[in-house]
């Protein structure tokens, strides 16, 4: 564990904070740039369905809500207040839920969202990456070109399809699972058999969902990888030396081909989460999918603008952590 | 005493891609005989067939590589040994105990994510299943003594190791076992000037300590000249001449053999090289006769119709070439 | 252009992938080009009686909304693909741009620039779609909706164009070029851009997928704007009219195959293509040099 190694972290953790702060300066910027600012948007809904018609409360609300949303002063006072606000945790007031503050309806979602999408991603990182090296491996086999084609079709499916259709055939035409939901309604919450299988029923579609589109895609560039390491010198001549074959699978192509995968993993932890948005909001599950549907909903806007920049921050996190695991399985960067 | 006979072997890359079948004639009627306590040197350009020669001597005929016809024999405990006719197992057990090959690539031989110590163990579990650790680390520690290796290689990674320590931890590897004929393709190419003169040095000392037969493949001919007893000289996937290295450098009688030769920088001479015109024949559609009748200033009209036999003119000589056998030795 | 249709040709009989993923690709762009023929209008509802199930007379049966649905999908094929190709268009203009700036001038400009770009890659992007979509949604036409999309899917396409470009660099033919005098602007075109070309062109079509899937996911969100027929936009109508609860079934089922179908055919495009451009078999294809005899 060298001077590069150390160097290495420093990198990650500098990056990390870069990507939250160019990811939280844009969501700041975005409704101040816009040719419709935020408070001219809610008041136009609020109107449209006839809850203000005197100008005089138009007018009144048009101030509030331009205080509240913090877009009174120069750009530069709102964007030192925005990260301050930030910083100590506040991000005002639900407008849908009020006066109940955005932070603590973010913490009830977070780890919902949380779970579904650690245990989802390990899952079809995990076996996309067994299932496309065995496929990779024993490329002219027969099962191996059935799975590369299963692969290859659940793999480009939208994640919001692929959640719609799972409901459609397991919760209405088979009704196996629940239609949504975290948990079964008037159900006390408790470390018992019922409430946590409740839990496990109410997740395992949205999971499946997500799981099959990640399978695929693991899958598909696990095979690729392997299918170009097996004509490595170095597999070729332990092949040559009569190493066995699952060695040479096992300590020579996968651990070889898993590390572009890790890094794979990193930069498409943005994209999964998207994924996992849209499945709960497709399954009713309350994390910050489901709470962003309802935001918009309501026309919530600083419930919006949390759930984004929450989003932009766990994802960034989560990344890290990839890319600080990773040295543990390169030599290459821990051993220079 | 031969250890390895090759009797007119052929061997083609077979594919079919987009619709088109094509047959890459590498090996074309190969017939060698190697003999034990002997450094063998194949030489020829790039694309001639040499890779793919010592490929299905090694037994490694996958798809598209395919045997088209002749032998290769093996004499091992007074037995012969097909290595085109054994199944998957005895080839197994015979590699790397019997005969063992360093592939080209010196730089990538080794896994980046393993330990060497790992990668000694896996190579030496292969074939001495029951091993104990502690054996394994003595005979190890032992055998990279011998061979000059400090021990320190078995606990790095291969990025921790220069190119030169690569290819000599590749080649400790390869003689583990003591095998009885060593395959070395390229060893030395990657490698600059100095750090090439240890790597023949290491196996010059393997070959004289263990009595065995080591075969060189490379395209430089300063190589055979420092090290080989044979040479074999190969032109578009057959052998075209072969005699002592002394003989192959001081009387080429093989006009691409006497090319090669010409083409040699020597000291103190500053006449021009010339080359040879042409390009060495596409290997999917050769030539008909002499393959290298296209490029031969003393080409007969018989050359573009009849192969030459590769017949021997002299004591451990051997050409194929028509200016040089008996019936038309007035013409030369 | 003839060289295009070879490859084509090629790929259309060497590659069942290929085969399926062509004859798909065709059947939806006819589809969608039979929208200039539709005798309805999308915009007019009630012409038929609503929630009849597929017919002979309606393909795709009704919706609740009087609409015939094959032709009403037309619309929204033809619109969905329109809005994915300005995407992608306007996505390749920044990544190529970006990929091309960092990989040929290097050094600090590049290393910023990719710092930047990696942000972009990791940053999840719909909860900011879903905010700028919140704001100013119901004015959006397909072109804007295509350029805020775009704004956001160029990343990870400059990052592959970049490493192109920087290991096209190291090549020989461009130090000969470079020594012997060429300008950077005519080696950049005559030599490096058909190498760079086929990872632009599967990118875009890589793009063109991931666009048309934001595009459904935003729509059902209820942030595009509503009024124009697009498959996101037909989905969201058809939950809007609670159609699966009410048995229209085929009000979902139309649009979700016909998008499954276009998917899944450009994604086997892009494998396709991918097989083809490998430089190993590209190199086996034209030369049939000795496969496995290097150097």
């Amino acid at each position: 564990m060298g001077k590069s190694f150390l160097t290495y972290v420093i990198q990650r953790i500098a990056q990390c904070l870069l990507v939250v702060i160019i990811g939280i300066t844009i969501t700041f910027l975005i409704p101040r740039f816009s040719p419709t600012d935020p408070v001219e948007a809610v008041v136009n809904r609020a109107m449209m369905m006839g809850q203000f018609s005197h100008p005089d409360a138009v007018e009144m609300m048009k101030d509030a809500l331009t205080k509240l949303y913090g877009l009174d002063g120069t750009l530069g006072q709102q964007y030192v207040r925005f990260w301050r606000g930030l910083l100590s945790g506040d991000l005002g007031p639900s407008l849908s839920s009020f006066p109940k503050p955005v932070m603590s309806l973010i913490r009830g979602s977070l780890p919902w969202t949380g779970a579904l999408l650690l245990t989802t991603a390990i899952i079809a990182w995990v076996t996309g990456n067994m299932l496309g090296a065995l496929a990779g491996y024993y490329a002219d086999k027969r099962w191996s070109h059935v799975l590369s084609i299963i692969a290859m079709s659940l793999h480009p499916i939208p994640y919001y399809i692929m959640a719609f259709v799972l409901l459609v055939l397991l919760a209405y035409v088979i009704p196996v699972f629940p239609l949504g939901g975290a948990v079964a309604i008037g159900l006390k919450p408790g470390f018992n058999w019922i409430y946590i299988s409740s839990i496990l029923r109410h997740a395992f579609l949205p999971a499946l969902s997500l799981v099959l589109v990640g399978i695929g895609g693991w899958f598909v560039g696990m095979r690729a990888l392997v299918t170009n390491i097996v004509s490595e010198d170095y597999v070729t001549y332990a092949e040559y030396a009569g190493v066995p074959n699952r060695t040479i699978m096992y300590q020579y192509v996968m651990k070889n081909a898993l590390l572009p995968q890790i890094t794979g993993l990193a930069m498409q932890l943005g994209l999964i989460f998207n994924g996992a948005l849209i499945t709960e909001y497709v399954f009713n599950y309350p994390g910050l999918g489901y709470l962003a549907y309802s935001a918009i909903f309501a026309g919530d806007y600083s419930l919006i603008m949390g759930v984004a920049v929450f989003s932009i921050i766990g994802v960034s996190l989560a990344v890290l952590l990839v890319d600080l695991a990773y040295p543990l399985f390169d030599p290459r960067v821990k051993h220079q | 005493m031969s250890v390895l006979r090759i009797q007119n072997l052929q061997a083609y890359y077979q594919s079919t891609l987009y619709g088109v079948t094509r047959n890459v004639k590498a090996v074309d009627g190969v017939s060698l005989d190697l003999r034990a306590n002997e450094i063998y040197g194949i030489a020829g350009e790039s694309s001639c067939g040499k890779t793919s020669l010592i490929k299905v001597v090694f037994g490694a005929i996958k798809p598209p590589l395919t045997i088209i016809g002749g032998r290769v024999l093996y004499q091992i405990n007074d037995r012969d040994f097909d290595i085109t006719q054994t199944n998957d197992e005895t080839l197994r057990q015979m590699r790397w105990k019997q005969v063992s090959y360093i592939l080209q690539g010196s730089m990538s031989l080794l896994n980046p994510v393993r330990r060497v110590r790992k990668t000694f163990w896996d190579f030496t579990k292969a074939h001495e299943p029951v091993i104990e650790p502690e054996k394994f680390e003595a005979t190890t520690r032992e055998h990279l003594n011998r061979l000059g290796l400090p021990a320190e290689v078995l606990d790095s990674y291969p990025h921790q190791l220069s190119g030169g320590m690569k290819q000599r931890v590749a080649i400790a590897l390869a003689t583990i076992f003591q095998p009885k004929v060593i395959l070395a393709d390229e060893p030395t190419t990657a490698l600059d000037v100095v750090v090439q003169r240890g790597v023949l040095q290491l196996l010059r000392r393997i070959q004289q300590e263990t009595k065995n037969t080591l075969v060189i493949v490379t395209h430089d001919m300063g190589i055979h000249a420092n090290i080989a007893d044979r040479v074999g000289i190969m032109y578009a996937g057959r052998i075209v001449e072969e005699g002592t290295v002394k003989h192959i450098f001081s009387e080429p009688r093989h006009p691409y053999t006497k090319h090669l030769i010409q083409s040699l920088p020597k000291i103190g001479d500053k006449s021009k090289r010339q080359s040879i015109p042409g390009a060495p024949p596409n290997l999917a559609d050769p030539p008909a006769g002499c393959r290298f009748h296209p490029r031969c200033p003393y080409a007969k009209p018989i050359c573009s119709v009849q192969t030459p036999e590769l017949s021997p003119i002299q004591d451990e000589r051997r050409v194929a070439c028509f200016l040089l056998t008996k019936e038309n030795a007035h013409v030369s | 252009m003839r060289g295009f249709l070879r490859v084509v040709a090629d790929l259309y009989r060497s590659d069942p992938r290929c085969r399926f993923a062509f004859t798909a690709i065709s059947i939806v762009i006819m589809f969608a080009l039979m929208s200039f023929v539709s005798p309805q209008d999308p915009g007019s509802s009630y012409y038929a009686p609503p929630n009849q199930p597929p017919s002979v007379a309606h393909p795709f049966g009704t919706n609740s909304r009087g609409q015939d649905m094959f032709w009403f999908l037309t619309f929204a094929v033809r619109n969905s693909l329109v809005f994915g190709v300005i995407t992608a268009i306007l996505s390749r203009i920044i990544a190529i741009s970006i990929g091309l700036i960092a990989g040929y001038k290097g050094g600090i400009i590049d290393r910023i620039m990719m710092v930047i770009n990696d942000s972009f890659v990791v940053l999840p992007v719909l909860p900011l779609l879903i905010l700028i979509n919140f704001i100013i949604r119901e004015q959006m036409s397909i072109l804007q909706l295509a350029m805020v999309i775009a704004a956001f899917g160029w990343a990870w396409d400059a990052r592959l164009i970049r490493s192109q470009v920087l290991s096209l660099k190291e090549r020989e033919f461009t130090y000969t070029s470079v020594f012997s005098g060429t300008k950077t602007s005519s080696i950049l075109i005559s030599e490096h851009l058909p190498f760079v070309m086929p990872i632009v062109l599967s990118t875009t079509i890589n793009n063109l997928l991931w666009a048309i899937g934001m595009e459904v996911t935003l729509a059902v969100l209820g942030l595009s704007n509503i009024g124009i027929p697009t498959i996101g936009t037909t989905i969201y109508w058809a939950n809007q009219h609670q159609a699966l609860i009410s048995g229209v079934w085929w009000w979902i089922a139309a649009p979700v195959a016909i998008s499954v179908l276009l998917f899944v055919a450009l994604y086997l495009l892009v494998v396709g293509l991918g097989a083809y451009l490998d430089p190993r078999t590209r190199l086996q294809r034209m030369k049939g040099v000795l496969s496995d005899e290097r150097a």
